[in-house]
C-alpha cells in the first residue's frame, strides 16, 4: 500500500497527518507479516544478490580472523606507538552505532515518544548486530586470542586469579556484555507477541513449531498483556542507564589514560552523544532502504525521518560544542603536550581525517535546521552516510592519531592500515548486513503490536471535526 | 687380513669379545670400509667400546639432543657421571678470553651456560676494557652462532663434500718450495703465538711474504713526526681540553672501549667535582657521536679539516715557517678560541686526528701536542702491521704472476680491498689460493679453496694489547663447524701437521714462563684474563721533527674545492665483517637513526646546492669508479661533503646481510682511501626507502624530510632531555629542576610505602653518555630479544628494552645534538599497570615494573598509556624463520616471549633474582652490597653513565647520585614517578664562542 492509494481515499481526510497509516489492523498485520511470510524459494532475487554479497563479505571476515589468529596482530599496520588502531575505532564505531537502538527503545519509550513504534524493532536489532560486530574487535585484537577469556571473571584453571578492575577494560568487559545481554532480552521481549502472531498465521508445522517455541506460549491474554507491559517497561528502565553508562565506560578507555588527547574529562558525555548521532544515522541508512524496498511508506513516514534528523541535529551539534571544548581547554590548560595534540589534530599529518570528522559531524547536520531539507529523503539518506563516516574517522582520529604523536617525539610513529585491517572492516560490515537481511527477511522489521497502538485509524476524524487530543495508550 | 692382526686383537683387552667373521675381528681398513658405508659415523664405535662408554655416549646422545653442537673444548670434558666439584648444572660461569678487532684486543668475560656462550662482557682487569665491551662485542655471541657461519669447504667458489683431509691432499700437493711464490695475507696480527708461526713460515719459506691487511688502516702520523713508528696512546682522563681533528674516539674509530672510559671520567661529574668537566671542540666533516658530545664543533670538509689542522698548529705556534691561511668569520674564531683554550690548557691539553686524515695531519697533531708538552698522550715502539701500501704491493705481485699461492687467513680483501686494486681480477691470477674464513663470502667463492675458520669463542688463541698486555683467548666451545684458526693452518702449511691449537698457544706460554710455575701461571693466565708476567711496553721520550713536518705540509696538495666524499666505518658492521650480525643490522646508528643499511649522507645546505633530494638514488662517480647510494639529509654534515658508511652492500653474505646497503667499496680507491674530493652525483630517477627509528612520526609528504625541524621545536619546549652550561649551573644548581613547572600532585589514595627493603633505582648520566649503542645490543643479547628485520623497523616494531633517542637543537644547518638512552622508567605510579586488564604487569614490593609473560593477553593498552613508549609488543612470532642454532644463543634465564604478549625492560630482573639466591646463600639475606646487580646495559657502558643499585641505601651509588641538583625525573609533571631518573647533561662551553 502507498501513500498514494491512502490519500486518494476520500474517507481518510486528515487535518494533522498520522504517524503511520493503515487501513486496519488487519492489514497491517498483514503487510507486515507477509514479509517474513512468504515462501523462502519466493523471496525476490535482488534479495539472495544482495544477501549473498554481504554473506561473501562475512566470509572474508572469518578468513581475515583466521589469519590474524594464525599469523598475529602484524598483520594488521599497528605498531609501536599506535598499539590500537582500526580494530579499537572499530570497536567504538560499532558500539556507538548499537546506541540508537537503545535510546530508541528504552528512553523514548519512557518518554512515551509513541513514533518509535515504527523504528524500535530494527533499531533493536541493528544493536545487537552492532554490538556482536564491536565484540569481534576487542577479542580479536589482544595478541593471544585464544586467553581472551581471562577477561572475564570466570573459574579458570590456567592462572587462578582476578582481573584487575582498576583496568577500564575490565569495565568494558562488564559494560558491553550487560548491554548486549539487556539489549537482546529487550528485544527478544517485544519480539514475543510478534512471534505469537506469525506463529498463529503459520501454515508450515515447522513455522508453527519453531514460532511455537519462540513466543513461549503466549496467548494474548489480558494477563499476559498486563506482564508483558510490565516487564517492557522493567527493562526500558534497565536499558536506559545503559544508554549512558555503556559508551561512558567505552569513553573511560581513553579518558583514564595519560595520554594527550585521550586524558580528559569531556568523553562521557561526548561519547554518549556520538554514539546515538552515529546510531540514528545508521537507523536511517537503514530504514530508509527498508522503506523503498519493503514499500513501508505508510509505516516508516516523513514524520518518523524528520524527528530523528532533528535527533541527529541535536547530537551533532553536542558533537560539535565537545569538539570546542576540547579544543578550548587544550589551550586554556596550557599544558604543551594537550596544545600540541590538538594543533597536531587539526593542523598535523592527520588534518585531513579531522577535518572529515569536523564537517561531516558538526557542519554538515547543520542543513537540518532547514525543514526542506530534513524532509528530503536523498537529503537525509546522503547525510545518514557522511554522519557514519564521520563517526569512525572521530574514532580514528582521538584513538590512533592521538597515539602517533604523544610526549617524546623520539617515539612518534605514523598508522598505515593494511589490506587485513581493510577486510576485517569491511567484513563486519558485511556481517552486519547480512544478519540484518536475515533479520529483515525472517522476523517483523516493525514491531506490530506496538505500532498498531498508533494507528492512524484510531485518531481518524472526518473534515471540521476538531481534532482529538492525544490518546493515551 | 692378517693372522698376526687377528691373534693381537684376541690378545687385547679391548678387542671384541664376540665376533661375527674374522675380518671384524682383525678390524681390516675393508671391513672399517664396509662398516662406514654400511653405518654411517659407525667406523669410530669399532675402537674398543667398553659397555660403560656405549652408556655414556648414549646417556650424552640423549642428553644432549638437540645439542649437538653443544660441546666444551675436547679437552676440558668432563663426565657428569663423576660430578664435578662446584659445578651447577644451570648455573652460569664466565671464563676470560680476548677478542681483537682490526688488530686491537679487548678483554672480556663470557657467560656461558651448560657449555655454551650466552653473553659477552668486558673484563675489569684488562687495561683496554675495564670492564666495558663495545656493541661490536656484544654481539659476537650472535656471530658464534650464525646459521650462515662457514661449515663447509667451497672449491673453485662451489660447496664441495671434500673436507680436511682432502684439502690436506691439496696442501701436499702444493710445490711451496723456498716460498718464493708463497705469501699470506690476514688481518693485523697482534697474537704472539701466531707472531712465532709466522716466524716460523718464514723461517721455513724464506722467499715467503706476509701481509697485513686492514680495511681500516691509517696512518698515524708517527713516522712523518718521530720518523720511527710508533703507538700513539691519547689518555683521555688526562686532559681537560681536547680536540678531535675527524675523528671519532668515542665511535668507530675506537676500537675498544677504553678511550670512552678514559674521556667519560671527565664527564662524570658530581656536584663537588664539577671543575673536572673536560672541553671537547671537534672538527669534522661527518656527525660523529664525538661530534654529539662535543661543546663545540666545526663543520669542514676532509680537505678543510685539514688546512684547519695547519692553521691550527701555525696560531699555536708549533710549526715554525707555518702561517694561517684562514677562512670564514667562524673559523677564525673557532680557531682563535681554541688556540687560547689549548695553550691555557697546556699539558692538559690534548690533540687527536682521526683515520680519514693524512700523516701530516697526525704529525701535526703530535707537533701540537709536544709544543703544549701534553701529559695525555704517550707513545710506545711499533711493528708495522696492517697498512694499504704492503696490500697494494701484494695485488701488483699476484698481477705479475709473481705470487703462485696465496694464503688468505680471515678478512674480506675482495670486497673489502679498494676498488682500484681489483682484488678479485688478481686472485684469479694466483694458482692456488686458499681461503680461511669465519663466513663464505664474496673472497671465499672467488678462492680456489674456502676452509671454515672457528670463531674467536671457539678457539685458542692469544692477543696483545694496546699496552703491552697479553691475554689467552680461550675457547667457550668446541669449535662447531671443524673450523681452524690461523696458527692452526700455519702449522699445517709448515709441516702438514695437524696441531691443535691449544697445544700451539699453551706450549708458546709455558715455554715463556719459569719451567716450576708455568701450569700455575697458564692457569692464573687463562682465569685472569691477562698474562701477569708480561710486561707492559714502556712509553718512549720521542721528539718531533718539525722541518719535516713543515716539508710534508708543504707537499700536500692545496684544498680541493668541489664535492667531497668522506668514508666512515659503520657503527653496525663495522667494515662490512659485521653484516650478517642481525643484532648490528637493527641496531640504529647513533646518529642517523638508520637500520639495515647505509646512505650517501649529506647536509641540507649541500642538499639544495647539489638539487639532490632525500631517498633518491644517485649514482656517485669519481674517475672510472661509480656506485648507487641513496641521499639521505643529514642535518650537521659539512657542507660539500657526501659521508658514506662503508661495511654495506655484501653481495655474498649469510641471510642477514646480503644486499643491505650500498657498498661505498666501489668507489673506495687507494688515493681515496678516506676522503677524496672530484666526486659527482648524477639522479637515476630511483626512490629508496631509508629506514630510521627516528622519523617514522613524520609524513612524507607534508613534513621536511628531516625530523631537526619538528622534534627541535617540540622538544625546546618539552622538557625531555635537559641541558645546562656549567657557568649556568654553577650559578643556579636548580636550573634544571627550574626547567620543569611540577604542580603539586597528590593522591586521594593513600601512598603505597616504599621505604622498606631494596627499592631498586637507576640514574643515567646524559653527560657522561656518549650514544655509543653498547647498551642496545647488551641488552638485546642479555634479554634475548628478536631481531625483527628492516621492514619490521618501518613499521615501528623494534623490540630493543633500551633505546637511544636523538634529538637536534639548534637551526637545520649547524644544529646541535644530544642522546639519551631510554629503558624502562619502572614508573613507581606506573600508568602501564592500572590499565592491563588481566594484572599481567604490576608492581613488585622492590618498585619494579613487573611483567607476567604469562599471563598478558596482548591488549597493548599498557603500551598506549606508557609515555615513554617502551612497552614492545610481539606482533607477529618474531622468533618463527629463526634457525634453531640461534637458540643457543639464548640467555636461559630469561623468558624468549611468544607473539601476542608485552614485553619490556626488567632493570634485569634475572640479575637481581641471581643476587638476591647468592646474598641468601652467603648468609647475608636482604643485605645485596651496592654494585653486586649491574644490569646488562650497565656493565656494558663504557662511559659508566647508568647506575643502578637500591635508591633506599643511602649509601648507595645511585642514591647519591638522585641526591645531584641536576637529576630530573622527565616527565615528573603527569606524577608517574619514574624510578629511572636523568642527570641533566652539563655542557662546557668556551665563553668566547658562546657570544
Amino acid at each position: 500500500m502507498s501513500d498514494v492509494a491512502i490519500t486518494q481515499n476520500p474517507a481518510l481526510i486528515e487535518v494533522n497527518p498520522p504517524l503511520v497509516r493503515a487501513a486496519d489492523l488487519h492489514s497491517l498485520t498483514e503487510q507486515i507479516s507477509t514479509i517474513v511470510e512468504g515462501d523462502v524459494l519466493k523471496t525476490p532475487m535482488k534479495y539472495w544478490i544482495t544477501l549473498s554479497i554481504t554473506g561473501s563479505v562475512t566470509v572474508l571476515l572469518l578468513a581475515m580472523l583466521t589469519y590474524l589468529v594464525a599469523t598475529g596482530i602484524g598483520v594488521w599496520g599497528n605498531n609501536r606507538p599506535i598499539g590500537w588502531a582500526w580494530d579499537i575505532t572499530n570497536f567504538v564505531f560499532w558500539i556507538g552505532i548499537g546506541h540508537a537502538g537503545t535510546l530508541i527503545s528504552a528512553i523514548l519509550f519512557l518518554f512515551r515518544q509513541k513514533w518509535r513504534t515504527s523504528i524500535n524493532r530494527s533499531a533493536e536489532a541493528m544493536t545487537l548486530f552492532a554490538v556482536m560486530c564491536a565484540g569481534i574487535f576487542p577479542l580479536f585484537h589482544t595478541g593471544r586470542p585464544w586467553r581472551a577469556y581471562w577477561l572475564f571473571p570466570v573459574p579458570n584453571t590456567d592462572i587462578t586469579m582476578w582481573q584487575n578492575f582498576r583496568s577500564p577494560l575490565i569495565w568494558d568487559v562488564f559494560a558491553v556484555s550487560t548491554y548486549f545481554t539487556v539489549s537482546l532480552l529487550f528485544w527478544y521481549t517485544g519480539l514475543v507477541p510478534d512471534l505469537a502472531t506469525l506463529r498463529d498465521r503459520a501454515i508450515s508445522k515447522i513455522k508453527q513449531w519453531v514460532f511455537g517455541i519462540l513466543s513461549l506460549g503466549w496467548r494474548g491474554s489480558a494477563r499476559h498483556w498486563r506482564n508483558y507491559e510490565a516487564a517492557y517497561l522493567i527493562l526500558a528502565g534497565i536499558s536506559t542507564p545503559l544508554v549512558l553508562s555503556v559508551h561512558s565506560v567505552v569513553s573511560f578507555d581513553f579518558a583514564t589514560s595519560v595520554i594527550p588527547g585521550w586524558h580528559t574529562t569531556i568523553f562521557p558525555p561526548y561519547f554518549v552523544a556520538g554514539a546515538i548521532f552515529s546510531g540514528f544515522a545508521c537507523v536511517m541508512t537503514l530504514l530508509l532502504v527498508a522503506r523503498w524496498t519493503l514499500n513501508l511508506q505508510n509505516l516508516i513516514t516523513i514524520k518518523h525521518l524528520e524527528n530523528m534528523n532533528k535527533i541527529i541535529l541535536v547530537t551533532g551539534s553536542i558533537v560539535g560544542y565537545a569538539y570546542a571544548c576540547e579544543f578550548f581547554i587544550a589551550w586554556f590548560s596550557g599544558n604543551i603536550y594537550e596544545r600540541f595534540t590538538f594543533w597536531n589534530r587539526a593542523f598535523g599529518p592527520y588534518w585531513w581525517a579531522a577535518w572529515s570528522m569536523y564537517t561531516r559531524n558538526v557542519f554538515i547536520p547543520q542543513l537540518y535546521w532547514f525543514k526542506k531539507l530534513r524532509t528530503n529523503l536523498w537529503v537525509m539518506f546522503v547525510i545518514s552516510i557522511t554522519t557514519n563516516i564521520g563517526m569512525w574517522f572521530e574514532r580514528f582520529v582521538i584513538i590512533a592519531t592521538s597515539l602517533t604523536r604523544d610526549f617524546l617525539p623520539t617515539s612518534w610513529g605514523f598508522f598505515h592500515p593494511t589490506w587485513v585491517d581493510m577486510c576485517t572492516f569491511a567484513g563486519t560490515i558485511g556481517l552486519f548486513l547480512t544478519l540484518f537481511l536475515i533479520f529483515a527477511r525472517f522476523l517483523p522489521m516493525i514491531a506490530i503490536s506496538e505500532v498498531k497502538g498508533v494507528l492512524s485509524h484510531e485518531k481518524r476524524f472526518f473534515k471540521g471535526q476538531k481534532a482529538p487530543v492525544e490518546v493515551n495508550q | 687380513m692378517s693372522l698376526i692382526n687377528i691373534k693381537n686383537a684376541m690378545k687385547s683387552a679391548t678387542g671384541p669379545k664376540y665376533w661375527r667373521s674374522l675380518n671384524e675381528l682383525s678390524q681390516t681398513a675393508e671391513f672399517r670400509e664396509w662398516i662406514g658405508k654400511e653405518f654411517p659415523g659407525g667406523v669410530e664405535m669399532l675402537d674398543g667400546q667398553s659397555r660403560r662408554n656405549v652408556l655414556k655416549v648414549m646417556a650424552a646422545s640423549f642428553g644432549l639432543a638437540g645439542l649437538a653442537a653443544c660441546r666444551r673444548p675436547v679437552d676440558h670434558i668432563l663426565p657428569y657421571s663423576h660430578g664435578v666439584e662446584n659445578l651447577i648444572p644451570g648455573q652460569a660461569y664466565f671464563y676470560s678470553t680476548v677478542y681483537s678487532l682490526a688488530g686491537r684486543a679487548t678483554g672480556l668475560l663470557v657467560e656461558t651456560h651448560d657449555g655454551r656462550p650466552t653473553k659477552v662482557e668486558g673484563n675489569p682487569d684488562h687495561p683496554s676494557s675495564l670492564g666495558a665491551a663495545t656493541a661490536f662485542q656484544q654481539a659476537a655471541v650472535l656471530s658464534l652462532y650464525d646459521p650462515d657461519r662457514s661449515a663447509r669447504f667451497l672449491e673453485n667458489g662451489k660447496p664441495t663434500e671434500k673436507s680436511w683431509k682432502e684439502f690436506d691432499a691439496y696442501l701436499k700437493s702444493l710445490s711451496l718450495g723456498d716460498g718464493s711464490g708463497l705469501r699470506f695475507l690476514s688481518h693485523a696480527v697482534n697474537s704472539p703465538s701466531l707472531q712465532m708461526m709466522r716466524g716460523e713460515a718464514l723461517k721455513k719459506f724464506p722467499k715467503a711474504k706476509w701481509v697485513e691487511f686492514e680495511p681500516t688502516a691509517y696512518n698515524n702520523g708517527t713516522e712523518l713526526a718521530f720518523g720511527q713508528l710508533l703507538t700513539v696512546h691519547p689518555q683521555f682522563d688526562k686532559a681537560k681540553v681536547v680536540v678531535s681533528l675527524d675523528s671519532d674516539f668515542l665511535g668507530v674509530d675506537s676500537l675498544t672501549p677504553l678511550p670512552t672510559k678514559q674521556f667519560s671520567k671527565r664527564r662524570r661529574i658530581t656536584d663537588e667535582t664539577l671543575e673536572n668537566l673536560n672541553r671537547l671542540y671537534a672538527v669534522e666533516s661527518q656527525f660523529s657521536i664525538t661530534g654529539m658530545n662535543a661543546d663545540h664543533r666545526l663543520r669542514l670538509k676532509p680537505s678543510e679539516v685539514k688546512q684547519f689542522a695547519f692553521d691550527l698548529a701555525a696560531a699555536m705556534g708549533a710549526a715554525p715557517g707555518l702561517n694561517v691561511v684562514g677562512g670564514s668569520d667562524k673559523r677564525a674564531k673557532f680557531l682563535a678560541a681554541i688556540t687560547k683554550d689549548l695553550k691555557s690548557a697546556g699539558p692538559e691539553a690534548l690533540v687527536v686526528a682521526g683515520p680519514r686524515q693524512s700523516a701530516s695531519v697526525h704529525a701535526v697533531a703530535h707537533l701540537i701536542n709536544e709544543s703544549l708538552r701534553s701529559q695525555a698522550v704517550t707513545y710506545t715502539k711499533a711493528e708495522p702491521s696492517a697498512s694499504l701500501e704492503a696490500l697494494t704491493a701484494l695485488t701488483s705481485e699476484m698481477n705479475a704472476g709473481q705470487v703462485s699461492t696465496l694464503f688468505i687467513f680471515g678478512g674480506n680483501p675482495v670486497y673489502s680491498a679498494p676498488a682500484d686494486l681489483q682484488f678479485s681480477a688478481a686472485l684469479s691470477k694466483v694458482a692456488n689460493s686458499v681461503h680461511l674464513g669465519e663466513e663464505e663470502d664474496e673472497t671465499a667463492v672467488s678462492a680456489k679453496w674456502h676452509v671454515p675458520q672457528a670463531h674467536f669463542l671457539e678457539s685458542w688463541s692469544d692477543a696483545r694489547s694496546f699496552d703491552g698486555t697479553v691475554s689467552i683467548q680461550q675457547p667457550m666451545i668446541d669449535a662447531m663447524y671443524g673450523g681452524k684458526t690461523p696458527g692452526e693452518m700455519v702449522a699445517l702449511i709448515i709441516d702438514y701437521k695437524d696441531k691443535r691449537a691449544y697445544d700451539l698457544v699453551r706450549s708458546f706460554w709455558k715455554a715463556q714462563f719459569p719451567e716450576k710455575d708455568a701450569e700455575t701461571m697458564w692457569r692464573k693466565a687463562l682465569h685472569d684474563g691477562v698474562v701477569a708476567s708480561v710486561t707492559r711496553f714502556e712509553p718512549v721520550k720521542v721528539s718531533a721533527d718539525a722541518k719535516r713536518i713543515a716539508a710534508a705540509i708543504a707537499a700536500e696538495p692545496k684544498s680541493a674545492s668541489g664535492l667531497e666524499i668522506a668514508f666512515v666505518p659503520s657503527y653496525s658492521t663495522f667494515d662490512g665483517r659485521f653484516a650478517n650480525n642481525g643484532w648490528l643490522q637493527e641496531a640504529p646508528d647513533p646518529m642517523t637513526k638508520l637500520v639495515w643499511g647505509n646512505a650517501a649522507m649529506v647536509s641540507p645546505a649541500t642538499a639544495r646546492a647539489q638539487n639532490l633530494e632525500d631517498s633518491a638514488i644517485v649514482t656517485l662517480s669519481r674517475g672510472n669508479y661509480k656506485m648507487d647510494a641513496a641521499i639521505l639529509i643529514q642535518p650537521g654534515l659539512a657542507d660539500g661533503v657526501i659521508v658514506m658508511a662503508i661495511g654495506y652492500g655484501r653481495t655474498k653474505c649469510g641471510r642477514v646481510g646480503t644486499d643491505v646497503g650500498f657498498n661505498a667499496n666501489l668507489i673506495r680507491t687507494s688515493d681515496a682511501y678516506w676522503s677524496a674530493s672530484g666526486i659527482s652525483t648524477a639522479p637515476t630517477g630511483r626512490a629508496y626507502t631509508h629506514v630510521t627509528t627516528a622519523e617514522r612520526g613524520l609524513d612524507p609528504h607534508n613534513d621536511p624530510p628531516i625530523l631537526v625541524k619538528e622534534t627541535a621545536d617540540h622538544q625546546n619546549s618539552r622538557p625531555i632531555i635537559r641541558e645546562v652550561s656549567l657557568e649556568e649551573y654553577k650559578k643556579n644548581p636548580k636550573a634544571v629542576e627550574e626547567m620543569n613547572e611540577v604542580p603539586t600532585l597528590q593522591s586521594i589514595y593513600p601512598e603505597r610505602d616504599y621505604s622498606k627493603g631494596y627499592q631498586w633505582g637507576m640514574s643515567i648520566d646524559l653527560t657522561a653518555c656518549t650514544g655509543c649503542n653498547a647498551c642496545v645490543v647488551a641488552c638485546q643479547a642479555e634479554n634475548n630479544s628478536p631481531v625483527v628485520g628492516k621492514d619490521q623497523v618501518r613499521r615501528g616494531r623494534e623490540m630493543h628494552w633500551i633505546r637511544m633517542d636523538r634529538y637536534f637543537t639548534g637551526t637545520e644547518d649547524d644544529p646541535r645534538a644530544v642522546t639519551q638512552p631510554l629503558p624502562c622508567m619502572q614508573c613507581q605510579n606506573a600508568p602501564c599497570e592500572n590499565v592491563c586488564p588481566v594484572a599481567a604487569t604490576s608492581h613488585s614490593p622492590e618498585g619494579l615494573n613487573d611483567m607476567a609473560y604469562n599471563r598478558c593477553v596482548g591488549t597493548r593498552y599498557c603500551a598506549n598509556n606508557c609515555p615513554y613508549k617502551v612497552r614492545h609488543f610481539n606482533f607477529l612470532n618474531f622468533h618463527k624463520h629463526e634457525p634453531a642454532i640461534i637458540g643457543m644463543a639464548y640467555n636461559p634465564d630469561v623468558t624468549v616471549r611468544m607473539r601476542g604478549v608485552m614485553e619490556k625492560c626488567t632493570y634485569c630482573v634475572q640479575r637481581i633474582q641471581e643476587a638476591k639466591i647468592k646474598s641468601q646463600a652467603e648468609g647475608r639475606r636482604d643485605q645485596i652490597r651496592d654494585g653486586e646487580i649491574k644490569t646488562a646495559c650497565q656493565q656494558t657502558c663504557p662511559a659508566e653513565a647508568i647506575v643502578f643499585g637500591n635508591i633506599n641505601d643511602p649509601e648507595s651509588r645511585v642514591a647519591k647520585l638522585k641526591k645531584q641538583e641536576r637529576d630530573y625525573a622527565m616527565m615528573a609533571e603527569i606524577d608517574v614517578r619514574p624510578r629511572t631518573t636523568y642527570l641533566a647533561k652539563i655542557h662546557n662551553p668556551n665563553p668566547e664562542l658562546e657570544a
